[in-house]
């Protein structure tokens, strides 16, 4: 098959994990993954986003497929499930809010910057080799520094699954395929 | 002219299917597309029932269905 423009954001999608390693601040780019597929859905009602243009379903698909890092086994029952699913997007959104919390913290003074990357909502690692400084408030890092803990947390996630199971089983349970495809339920009335 | 001879296509579990697209990617006849981003949609008259969507599937929702024709 004949491969688009599009087939290639899985190198945006791995040129933004490694530009987190070297300026925090590079993060902010990310909501663009979030407010592209919300806008795609919203206004298209379709889940084009996932479809055509998640560049990290493309990385996970290259390396579990054509690297053959995927045991590419059947995904169990229960994290396809409508309760999984919706669940893990509702964990999703109060960790983010937590996050938005924080950074909220950070910009009116309450407290102060901190220079880590948390993983799995857990484990901090320090992170300051990528921090150099901000003109704007140090709200800003400590959103940059959230975000991509959120960025980097989920990739693991996915890295995970797609060796357990298929290469882009990410998509299964991934927070925003989750909500876009609710969006286009309520618009289309959850009609065929 | 039916023959009677059965062949194989793919039938989508639309209330498990989570609309991602990796379907659509493998068909290399264009037989399934995600309908209105709720789940994917076979053509049944165009399906030839090579499998390769249902291997691609990531929540293994599709499956191959014996049909008469």
């Amino acid at each position: 098959m004949k491969k688009r423009w599009y087939d290639y954001l899985w190198v945006v999608s791995l040129l933004y994990l490694l530009l987190g390693f070297f300026n925090i601040l590079f993060a902010w780019l990310g909501l663009l993954c979030f407010f592209i597929p919300l806008v795609i859905s919203v206004a298209g009602g379709t889940k084009g986003y996932c479809n055509r243009y998640c560049g990290r379903g493309q990385l996970f698909g290259l390396l579990g497929g054509s690297f053959g890092l995927s045991r590419k086994k059947d995904i169990p029952r229960w994290m396809k499930s409508k309760v999984f699913r919706y669940g893990f997007l509702l964990f999703f959104l109060a960790m983010f809010f937590l996050m938005l919390w924080n950074t909220y913290l950070v910009f009116a003074g309450a407290q102060n910057l901190q220079q880590v990357v948390t993983l799995l909502w857990s484990f901090k690692l320090p992170w300051h080799w990528a921090y150099h400084g901000t003109v704007f408030s140090p709200g800003v890092a400590q959103f940059a520094f959230g975000f991509y803990s959120v960025m980097l947390t989920s990739t693991i996630l996915g890295l995970v699954t797609m060796v357990l199971f298929k290469p882009r089983s990410w998509c299964v349970y991934c927070p925003m395929g989750t909500m876009t495809q609710l969006i286009c339920q309520v618009k289309h009335g959850n009609r065929p | 002219m039916n023959l009677g001879k059965k062949r194989r296509r793919a039938v989508v579990d639309r209330s498990l299917c989570v609309a991602c697209g990796c379907c659509v990617k493998v068909c290399p006849i264009q037989a399934i597309g995600i309908m209105r981003g709720i789940a994917a949609q076979v053509n049944p008259e165009k399906c030839v029932g090579c499998c390769k969507c249902a291997r691609g599937c990531p929540a293994s929702v599709i499956e191959m269905q014996e049909v008469e024709g």
